[in-house]
């Protein structure tokens, strides 16, 4: 298994991601769509990358397969050099708990935890019950410190039905960097916010790649797609 | 998961399982042991005895066999024979024609073999005297239950006991199946006074029973004529001796017995005659017993299948109503297994609330359940047992924890069992499937 937790530096020339020949399709009813057509990508250490396509156009599932969630027809994809089809169940569990940090459009919160819980959720996952009767401690300080650096500090003990979907969102940042992962995945992250609200998101996202962290995002907007150092277009499941 | 109001519920199904399995084992398998435990006590550990009415010979020589036995504790000869009872009551009414069982014993012996001696009124110390009246010593006494006394009749003392009287009327006959003293006139008839009451707690015996001096029952029964003659042999073997061994043993000792004596005068007679330990002998009641713990062991599987049902259930829901939670925490590398956990787990705390609730439940319901029954007679005439039918001090709710930690464990194992098939199902979700856009 491959090392998936180094640690993360701004803008090198390493590929941490490298998707080669993605094919992928998916059958409604008698009719089969191919979503995925043969897609080369790849990713650096540090870099910013938008995946820009109109809705449809198999951003999500792209995203879902370089994030370890879902499984390519044909291809691959290699982290660090390792191929995630070679990965065990428990090396994908791994990877995508402490490698990967995924951001979606509508948050994906658990409605009965509070803000603070959902955080620190990747930790207690990662961990074990015994381990995280052991690390709760450090766990919700760090998670503390990560929600009062997206100005969530006020709101830790709240539900997320409590917030707005700004707020929500930041919680579901805050949850993808509390295992602090080589790559952050977000999936339209502004695609339910106002205006306002999903340019201080962006701006947060921006941040964060500017300490070093690694995005791929995906996104229909070209104004959000602009913040990135890097777009791809997907077009008929083709990256151009 | 675990506020929700059909967890709840489900717990509240579960409680209600094991309340009703936990009141009803309880009571029945009491019921069940103290009726076993009552025929046992009334009829011995072994019988070797005959259905015919003539009996068998030489019986005196096989009870020192059976003396020398180190197996065997004691030896208690019985004449049993269907009756015709009269009774004579205190203010001379009288009750004719009453079909009672004549059971003439030697109360000490048979004090020893049986619970005879525990169950009598008056004499449980003086057991030997028992047939002897305090109002005429010279009048051959006896001791009945219900053909004399009803259960409210019996008095504080023996001198104070109304003078009953039981004319014992019953057909004498020879060893060759012949009516006794045939040119004397067919019947044969006697007078006895009651002296106690020993209610052995068993209505079919209780009923009918007259227990007599064994001579006295022997010479009414024409069996001390010629060679005497007995109706059976009952047996108490020494303590740790199994019961079914010790049958065997009395069943090896007969049979050489029996060969022996083929060839002497009424030999025929002994061919008659079985072993049999007491379960044997009252089979009818022992298989109605164990047919009836069969029916309520499946009862309580059929309970225990509705148990596991609920639970599916209710886990199914959770499952289906918690899929993105699901994928949210796949996507955040929690493990199938562990995403499987969750729900056995919250199958297992369902079992461990209900069950525990159902027990609590169950134990105070037993511990309280005499008040009730009492509160229940007292304001709607209401009685649960029949105390006629039953005599028991009380309905029966000696809790056992092995009971009560078998049926929580079987609660929780149930539950555990519902909760598998869901869990092994949430496990298998695959996260984007309840992740993508289309599926909120």
């Amino acid at each position: 298994m491959a090392n998936i937790n180094e640690p993360t530096s701004k803008s090198t020339n390493e590929v941490i991601l490298e998707a080669v020949g993605l094919c992928k399709s998916y059958s409604i009813g008698a009719t089969r769509l191919d979503v995925l057509k043969d897609v080369d990508f790849s990713v650096k250490t540090g870099e910013f990358v938008a995946v820009l396509g109109a809705s449809g156009s198999g951003k999500s599932t792209l995203l879902h397969i370089l994030g370890g969630l879902d499984k390519p027809d044909k291809g691959r994809v290699r982290y660090r050099g390792a191929d995630l089809a070679r990965f065990s169940g428990r090396e994908l569990n791994h990877f995508r708990n402490k490698t990967v940090g995924f951001v979606f459009q509508f948050y994906h919160l658990l409605d009965e935890l509070n803000v603070l819980e959902n955080v620190v959720l990747p930790v207690m996952a990662g961990v074990g019950v015994l381990g995280w009767l052991r690390s709760r401690g450090q766990a919700k300080k760090n998670g503390n410190q990560l929600l009062e650096s997206l100005g969530l500090a006020h709101r830790s003990r709240h539900k997320p039905f409590q917030l707005s979907g700004g707020e929500r969102q930041r919680v579901a940042i805050a949850r993808a960097l509390i295992n602090r992962p080589s790559m952050i995945l977000a999936d339209e992250p502004t695609g339910n916010l106002d205006s306002a609200t999903g340019n201080g998101i962006l701006d947060g996202i921006e941040r964060l790649n500017k300490s070093g962290q690694t995005i791929v995002m995906v996104s229909h907007d070209e104004r959000v797609a602009a913040r990135a150092d890097r777009i791809v277009r997907l077009i008929d499941g083709r990256l151009v | 998961m675990i506020k929700r109001r059909i967890t709840l519920l489900a717990v509240l199904a579960v409680a209600l399982c094991v309340f009703v399995v936990i009141v009803v084992m309880t009571i029945l398998s009491d019921l069940t042991a103290e009726i076993k435990h009552k025929y046992h006590s009334f009829i011995g550990d072994c019988v070797v005895g005959s259905k015919s009415l003539v009996g068998f010979v030489y019986y005196e020589e096989f009870m020192d066999r059976l003396e020398r036995a180190d197996f065997v504790q004691a030896v208690s000869p019985v004449i049993n024979s269907p009756v015709l009872v009269n009774v004579t009551m205190p203010m001379g009414q009288i009750y004719s024609n009453r079909i009672g069982q004549l059971m003439g014993i030697n109360p000490v012996r048979h004090s020893q073999v049986t619970g005879f001696g525990e169950w009598l009124k008056y004499h449980k110390q003086n057991v030997a005297d028992v047939f002897t009246s305090s109002y005429e010593p010279n009048l051959p006494g006896c001791v009945s239950v219900h053909l004399a006394l009803g259960w409210g009749d019996v008095s504080d003392t023996a001198e104070a006991l109304p003078k009953v009287t039981l004319d014992i009327t019953c057909l004498p006959l020879t060893g060759k199946g012949a009516l006794a003293r045939a040119g004397l006139g067919l019947i044969n008839t006697r007078s006895f006074y009651v002296t106690d009451t020993a209610p052995a707690g068993l209505w079919r015996f209780d009923e009918g029973v007259v227990y007599v001096p064994f001579e006295e029952a022997q010479a009414l029964c024409g069996m001390n004529l010629g060679l005497k003659r007995v109706n059976e042999i009952r047996i108490k073997f020494k303590p740790g001796v199994d019961l079914q061994t010790g049958r065997n043993k009395v069943a090896e000792l007969w049979n050489d017995f029996q060969r022996a004596g083929a060839g002497r005068e009424y030999g025929d007679l002994l061919t008659r005659v079985k072993v049999q330990s007491w379960m044997s002998y009252q089979r009818d009641v022992v298989s109605a017993l164990d047919t009836e713990r069969l029916m309520m062991l499946l009862i309580f599987t059929i309970i225990g299948f509705i148990a596991v049902f609920i639970v599916f259930v209710v886990v199914y829901m959770i499952v289906s109503h918690k899929s993105k939670d699901i994928g949210i925490l796949k996507s955040i590398g929690v493990s199938s297994g562990n995403v499987a956990a969750v729900f056995l787990c919250f199958g297992f705390l369902v079992g461990l609330f209900g069950a525990g609730f159902g027990a609590l439940g169950g134990w105070q319901f037993l511990v309280h359940i005499n008040s009730i029954e009492k509160w229940l007679f007292e304001h709607f005439e209401f009685r649960l047992w029949d105390q006629s039918i039953f005599p028991i001090g009380g309905i029966p709710n000696q809790i056992q924890a092995r009971l009560l930690i078998g049926v929580i464990l079987s609660g929780i194992a149930a539950c555990l069992a519902g909760a598998l098939l869901p869990s092994i199902q949430a496990a298998r979700r695959k996260p984007i499937e309840t992740l993508q856009v289309s599926q909120l």
